[in-house]
């Protein structure tokens, strides 16, 4: 069986997020990129599966202009065995990102499909639920366990109130949540061999999918800073002024 | 047109994001001419659900789907009826709470349209605020599909209240369920039991961080959280330690709250713990380390040893 992973070049989780000063968007620019956090996890479960012998061949998937290479390279360097991008010139909106992977996904026919439950820029948490949909498969959301019996995944959830176990038939969507592995580290003879790995390269056109703009992002601006108040010196001054300033006891 | 919003429930109550949701729904409506309020009550044996929606301001009709493959809320089957419903609508709304994550986007796939996620205010009829990277930027989105597919924060919109003007009583329709679907199979569920409220929910929560030390610890804070009839949270570095699960993990990737109080114990403040309880009313900081981020957010920071602090406060307060 092969399973395909999705993966996104986002900023990187520690790097500062600066507003533009002409609030169009996001000043990307000098910034440390890297895979988002949620796909890492989603390439390391799949090499788990593979290693376990439950997987023949792990296929890594990006969608975006050509930096998006070196998260594809990433990614055979954790132990992925070969990448395939699909070059645009920006990075798509979370329904045609779903329309592209679901052709992706009839081309390689994939026994699973992991992908991160959401990316840590646009924060959208929706390309795996939108794919399921196009592809009319079963979707296993924030997973914290996947189980493989046959031609059926138990899929264990992260949902408000605990946990949610699922059996899904085959071929399936996962996303994953923060807590179904940690991610191992790639290692330098692994980042040199990643180098030689196939990476193919594709585009909207080859695939017969057509983009469609669904909205406008009108403006960014950055939060309302919430100002810091004060230092308190002792519990009895916390609790005074809890009770008589902010009323709130 | 009408908008229709997804209820969230339990087969017996209305959770409580749904109110805010509906505080959301009605300040589109608010702006989209000629337009009212639809709940869809989907699940199994929900009659009550649908009693005490239909009690809700702002509601002028209720419809429900009741059928076996809706009990526990699985997304094929749910999505497939939304979708099917939803041709008819300007508008489909639900919280943004993980179950309504996990199924809108497939609402919205199957309807060939986007949806704008996690909305925290509404600016038109079609143009919408949002937070992104973390909430470290806020976008505002206008949407270019003739149905638009939303998911609301529920902390940023007050809840609706129920049964203010009595005589107001939405009716209720009974709606046919499309076949269901074999692909996903429900199996077991765990639903952490406390006597505590839910945090999403709680008027004032307590969340440790890494600085506990361990998951024994937290009992100091549980014993303070029911003295308060509080919420008992925590930051991803003490779920990433091991103290607690992660369903009480507050932060960007964990539960979005905004409590009137918010007591942050022994949590530095990272950004993606900031981003989870930012628009909280009234913060209180206690951290032994005074350059901790997270006294740049605390209305009131204490600068002690937690061990030290906490009894003391506990019987003070």
């Amino acid at each position: 069986m092969k399973i395909l992973v999705a993966v996104k070049r986002v900023i990187d989780y520690n790097a500062k997020v600066r507003v533009k000063a002409d609030n169009t968007d996001v000043d990307l620019n000098n910034t440390k990129m890297a895979i988002n956090p949620f796909c890492e996890i989603a390439v390391e479960e799949a090499i788990r599966l593979k290693e376990a012998g439950s997987a023949s061949e792990v296929i890594v998937v990006s969608i975006g202009p050509k930096a998006c290479q070196e998260q594809i390279r990433t990614a055979l360097a954790l132990g992925a065995d070969r990448g395939i991008q699909v070059e645009t010139a920006d990075y798509p909106e979370s329904l045609n990102v779903a329309k592209l992977l679901a052709q992706v996904v009839r081309d390689e026919q994939p026994g699973l499909i992991i992908m991160g439950k959401q990316a840590i820029d646009s924060d959208n948490n929706q390309t795996g639920q939108m794919l399921s949909a196009l592809l009319d498969m079963p979707q296993g959301t924030f997973a914290s366990e996947v189980k493989l019996e046959g031609d059926k995944a138990q899929v264990t959830r992260e949902v408000d109130g605990g946990l949610q176990t699922l059996s899904l038939n085959l071929p399936a969507i996962i996303t994953t949540d923060l807590r179904l592995n940690e991610p191992r580290f790639a290692s330098l003879p692994n980042i040199m061999k990643a180098k030689r790995k196939p990476l193919a390269v594709t585009s909207p056109e080859t695939l017969g999918v057509e983009l469609k703009q669904h909205s406008t992002l009108l403006k960014v601006t950055p939060p309302t800073e919430r100002s810091a108040g004060i230092l308190v010196n002792s519990v009895d001054e916390l609790v005074e002024k809890l009770k008589n300033e902010a009323k709130v006891l | 047109m009408a908008i229709l919003v997804i209820a969230e429930h339990d087969n017996s109550t209305l959770k409580g994001a749904t109110l805010n949701t509906i505080t959301a729904a009605f300040e589109i409506a608010s702006k989209t001419p000629g337009s009212e309020l639809h709940l869809l009550v989907a699940g199994r044996d929900c009659q009550s659900v649908a009693e005490e929606a239909a009690k809700v301001d702002g509601v002028s009709k209720v419809l429900v789907a009741d059928d076996a493959s809706y009990e526990h809320q699985v997304a094929e089957n749910v999505a497939n009826l939304i979708s099917q419903l939803g041709k008819d609508y300007s508008h489909i709304v639900a919280s943004a709470t993980s179950n309504g994550k996990n199924i809108l986007p497939r609402v919205a796939a199957l309807l060939d349209v986007g949806q704008i996620s996690d909305i925290t205010a509404v600016e038109s009829e079609d143009t919408f605020q949002r937070p992104i990277y973390a909430g470290n930027a806020i976008a505002t989105i206008q949407s270019l599909d003739s149905i638009k597919v939303i998911t609301v924060r529920g902390t940023a919109f007050p809840a609706a209240s129920i049964g203010a003007c009595v005589e107001s009583n939405a009716e209720i329709t009974n709606i046919d369920s499309p076949a269901s679907s074999d692909l996903a199979r429900f199996v077991s569920e765990e639903v952490a039991q406390s006597d505590r409220p839910e945090l999403t929910a709680a008027k004032v929560i307590i969340s440790g961080g890494r600085g506990m030390g361990s998951g024994e610890n937290f009992s100091i804070l549980e014993q303070l959280a029911d003295k308060l009839g509080a919420a008992v949270g925590a930051s991803r570095a003490a779920v990433d330690a091991g103290f607690v699960p992660n369903d009480m993990q507050v932060g960007q990737t964990g539960k979005i709250v905004a409590p009137e109080l918010y007591i942050a114990v022994g949590i530095s403040g990272a950004i993606q713990h900031l981003a989870g309880m930012k628009d909280s009313k009234v913060i209180v900081a206690i951290n032994k380390d005074e350059d901790a981020p997270i006294f740049s957010v605390a209305d009131y920071g204490l600068v002690a040893d937690l061990f030290d602090v906490m009894p003391e406060l506990q019987l003070k307060l």
